[in-house]
């Protein structure tokens, strides 16, 4: 379809500013370059972003279980509480912001409660943020209390890539470990990965293939016995928010992904935001300002000196938080189980509607998710995890996660989250079998799926060998 | 209470039983019981929509609203045209994941494509990334694609957001690079420290944290004598009316995109731009949309050149970024494409001209200001006392200028009319 760009037309506008009511002046050097941004009327651009939007699937279109990423249905509530010009219309370095700093304050508490963990800072904008700021304090850490040479990260297998990739960006080598066939720690691996030079260890639980470790206990204190501290990557904390608590695991530690288990939308890749929560002796070390509180006053302070500094600039992405604060107002002590536990229950059900059909990476209760491989299937006839996926969109529904976790051949990750109702699980459960059906009477349709979305499989190769990242423009 | 669990009690009870479970407790079996909470979570009892509502509304009218802002300093007010909250509210956007299923995520794909088009036309620049946190976690990633084993040295003006200069000192101690602050002569930046030997960039900002246009382009050349890549973060206003950053000879341009269409919102979310010459572009970190053809050979839209990220490279990617500010890039888009090129030059020429209108009303009053370079839309000005100043602003129900060393940094902009001008410097002589 057109782009902005190709509906421009020369002297077309909307008129949104009146002419300036001051001596009009202009500064000693000039831009000289010409500007071209699309010429467009207000119709314009409404019309191209409607169309736009219908070429785009959101949790609003339909199923989307995509494994990993906890796309639970976002309440309208939360936007509009956002949206509270009380909030949008307020400077960062403002006075008078009681409401913003209570509001941070109380979720920060909550957040604690619910991960076991002591403070909290809300600068991190994403989930790759909060881990690369969990591992600035376990640096820190390291570094105040004269152990530099700690120096080493173990990261499991079936972790999520931006474990290894932000503890390089926060200079540490990286230790990857196999996991055993579960994706579980293997705990003889763990123990020979761990010495004098480490400085942590990063650890999803329940892990990418949906599975609780139970040996959790025994990891963090084998990683604490060697002298270094344990991370907990909170992408996966949906199923178990309310049950159990990273923080009575052992892990020192953490980062939430509010775009995943507290349902903040994720606008097509952002913003979200990935609090990071630690146990008291990290405390000092978090990045940006402190919220107190004395007597129902509220207080921004300055950390000490012992503070890595900042991840970002102000308070983070702060009406994010306003939305993940909205629904824990609205889930409360009772809600913020029924929602894990739900979770739990619609993986299991639809892994019980699936498993005489497809073949699962691994049997047994799962948490938010689970795992299918297709490796039989595209021996047996030739089509593939990906192939599956693309049939899945002629449906209606996202396709789940594919080729992740690492560890599992052509692999499909599937997280209904508790949002989705039953008659809802027991519809996919018939649309996956009949996808099954069709696969084996007739692999080339599979093989040339969607074929009813708005364009067919890209070509990714081409646009990644000749790239072209913007729209050329004829002077 | 609140729930967003669809399924009913008697149909929960039915999937338990059909998946082989005796009760909701026993989903857990295989978490050991010890681990388990025995109490229930220490936080209120949930809540209707209603009482969330009002909950949220008595905390949103506990801030203070001001019809009159004068400050910036990092965050700027700016007039939104109504058609961006419309069109970036739309549930589509708002709740789509990043788009991995190219073939049912054109839109949002083609959104970003043109976001980054008009990133590369307001900064002069080749290529854009699709954005990252903010302007000064791009001002870090900007320092992480010029980092070499042997250049681990990093100059930095001081007159960059002071936000962007702890986000940058953070970065940097985490990956063991040297920063040195190059400090400000007469509120411009002395370039006279600047030596190449094991540095890898130089960042400048445009105009820089005190409204002071600077040397921008001399500032590109010493960088380039010295073999640093040249890193400079600038206003997108600041790029209509000034040279852009491709003028002023910049490798990477950088800067907060929160003025185009983004509420101030307390902070955030803002939006990181990042831009970079062609030689730089598989260094840039985060996504990247690219233009491609499908199996029918019809136009589509994919992410792209994802060799430089974390699901593919692990720890050797450019960055760990994955989530970024994509509906922020998607605001910034609709509010340049509402404002258009005229729009867009207009906006910063009375930026421009009301903060220089305020500067001489202000100085037709006897305020001086700190230093004597021409600025785009900010100035300090010397005061003795600016939390008494402020106070009495407040009093009239005006947000006066940041606080800073010295003085108060002012900011007029487009929103500003003369009127409130007018009435802001009766009141400061008053």
């Amino acid at each position: 379809m057109k782009t902005l760009f190709d509906r421009s037309v020369p002297g077309r506008h909307c008129s949104i500013l009146p002419a300036c009511d001051v001596e009009v002046r202009t500064p000693a050097e000039t831009r000289s370059s010409a500007l071209h941004l699309p010429e467009l009327s207000e119709t314009d651009i409404s019309r191209h972003y409607t169309e736009l939007a219908k070429q785009t699937f959101g949790v609003n279109d339909g199923f989307y279980p995509l494994g990993s990423c906890t796309m639970k249905y976002n309440p309208k509530i939360n936007e509009r509480a956002a949206s509270l010009s009380g909030f949008t219309n307020i400077h960062p370095t403002q006075d008078h912001v009681q409401g913003s700093l209570k509001l941070l304050h109380t979720a920060e508490k909550y957040l604690c409660e619910i991960t076991g963990m002591d403070a909290m800072t809300f600068q991190p904008a994403a989930g790759a943020h909060g881990e690369l700021t969990g591992l600035m304090l376990i640096k820190r850490y390291h570094e105040l209390s004269g152990h530099p040479e700690r120096t080493k990260i173990i990261v499991p297998d079936s972790a999520h890539g931006t474990n290894p990739a932000s503890s390089a960006m926060c200079g540490f080598t990286v230790v990857n470990i196999p996991s055993a066939p579960d994706g579980c720690v293997d705990l003889e691996r763990l123990k020979e990965a761990c010495g004098e030079d480490t400085a942590g260890l990063m650890l999803t639980n329940p892990n990418t293939l949906g599975i609780f470790d139970r040996n959790i206990q025994q990891i963090t204190e084998i990683v604490h016995a060697a002298g270094g501290l344990c991370y907990y990557d909170g992408a996966n904390l949906n199923p178990v928010m309310g049950i159990v608590r990273p923080g009575d695991m052992g892990f020192d530690c953490i980062h939430l992904n509010l775009h995943k288990s507290f349902s903040t939308p994720h606008g097509g890749g952002g913003p979200g935001s990935g609090p990071v929560g630690c146990k008291k002796f990290l405390e000092a070390y978090l990045p940006g300002d402190r919220i107190t509180e004395k007597d129902g006053v509220y207080s921004i302070e300055q950390r000490s000196e012992e503070s890595i500094g900042a991840v970002r600039s102000f308070h983070g992405n702060f009406l994010v938080i306003v939305k993940a604060f909205a629904y824990l107002t609205a889930l409360g002590k009772q809600g913020v189980p029924e929602a894990a536990q739900n979770a739990v229950l619609n993986a299991n059900y639809l892994k019980h509607k699936l498993e005489d059909t497809y073949e699962l990476a691994n049997k047994g209760i799962c948490m938010h998710e689970f795992v299918l491989t297709l490796e039989g299937l595209k021996k047996e006839i030739g089509v593939s995890a990906m192939d599956v996926a693309k049939a899945l969109q002629d449906y209606g529904i996202h396709p789940p996660t594919m080729y992740f976790p690492l560890n599992v051949h052509e692999a499909l990750m599937v997280e209904p989250t508790e949002t989705e109702s039953k008659e809802m699980l027991d519809h996919v459960a018939e649309i996956f079998l009949d996808v099954w059906k069709k696969a084996h009477e007739d692999p080339e349709y599979l093989h040339g799926a969607p074929h009813h979305s708005p364009i067919k499989r890209p070509d990714e190769v081409k646009a990644a060998r000749h790239p072209v990242l913007r729209v050329p423009l004829h002077d | 209470m609140g729930s967003y669990v669809p399924s009913t009690l008697k149909q929960r009870e039915e999937m338990l039983r059909e998946a082989g479970f005796s009760s909701m407790e026993d989903l857990y079996r295989d978490i050991p019981d010890e681990l388990k909470r025995k109490e229930p979570l220490d936080l209120p009892d949930g809540k209707s929509e209603l009482e969330t509502d009002r909950i949220l509304r008595s905390l949103a009218m506990e801030n203070k609203e001001y019809l009159s802002v004068f400050r910036g300093a990092g965050a700027y007010r700016h007039y939104i045209p109504a058609i961006v909250q419309s069109v970036v509210n739309k549930e589509e956007f708002v709740t789509a994941y990043t788009p991995y299923q190219a073939e049912i995520s054109q839109g949002v794909l083609q959104s970003i494509f043109e976001y980054q088009t008009m990133i590369c036309e307001l900064t002069g620049m080749d290529v854009s990334n699709a954005s990252v946190y903010d302007g000064a976690v791009a001002a870090a990633e900007a320092v992480s694609m010029c980092r070499t084993p042997k250049k681990k040295k990093v100059y930095i003006s001081a007159g960059v957001h002071p936000d962007t200069l702890k986000v940058v000192r953070t970065y940097c101690w985490a990956a063991q690079d040297e920063v040195v602050v190059l400090p400000l002569k007469d509120g411009k930046t002395d370039l006279s420290g600047v030596d190449g030997e094991g540095a890898s960039c130089l960042i400048l900002q445009q105009p820089n944290y005190f409204g002071i246009i600077e040397d921008a382009k001399a500032a590109g050349e010493c960088a380039h004598a010295a073999g640093l890549t040249y890193v400079l973060s600038m206003d997108p206003f600041a790029m209509c009316l000034l040279p852009s950053p491709a003028e002023y000879g910049a490798d990477i341009a950088i800067g907060e995109g929160q003025p185009l269409g983004m509420p101030l919102s307390f902070g955030g979310p803002y939006l990181g731009f990042m831009a970079a010459t062609s030689k730089m572009m598989r260094k840039l970190p985060g996504r990247i949309v690219g233009e491609t053809t499908d199996a029918d050979g019809n136009k589509a839209y994919v992410l792209t050149l994802q060799a430089r990220e974390q699901h593919i490279r692990r720890e050797k990617a450019s960055s760990n970024i994955c989530s970024n500010e994509a509906l922020c890039a998607m605001t910034a888009s609709v509010y340049l494409a509402a404002m258009g090129p005229e729009g867009m030059r207009e906006a910063a020429r009375q930026c421009y001209s009301k903060s220089h209108y305020l500067a001489q009303e202000f100085e037709r009053i006897g305020l001086k200001r700190a230093y004597d370079a021409d600025f785009f839309q900010e100035f300090v000005t010397v005061c003795d006392d600016p939390e008494a100043m402020l106070a009495k602003l407040d009093a009239k129900g005006i947000l006066g200028g940041q606080p800073v060393e010295g003085g108060i940094l002012w900011c007029a902009t487009e929103a500003n009319t003369k009127e409130e001008i007018d009435a802001l410097v009766k009141e400061v002589s008053a």
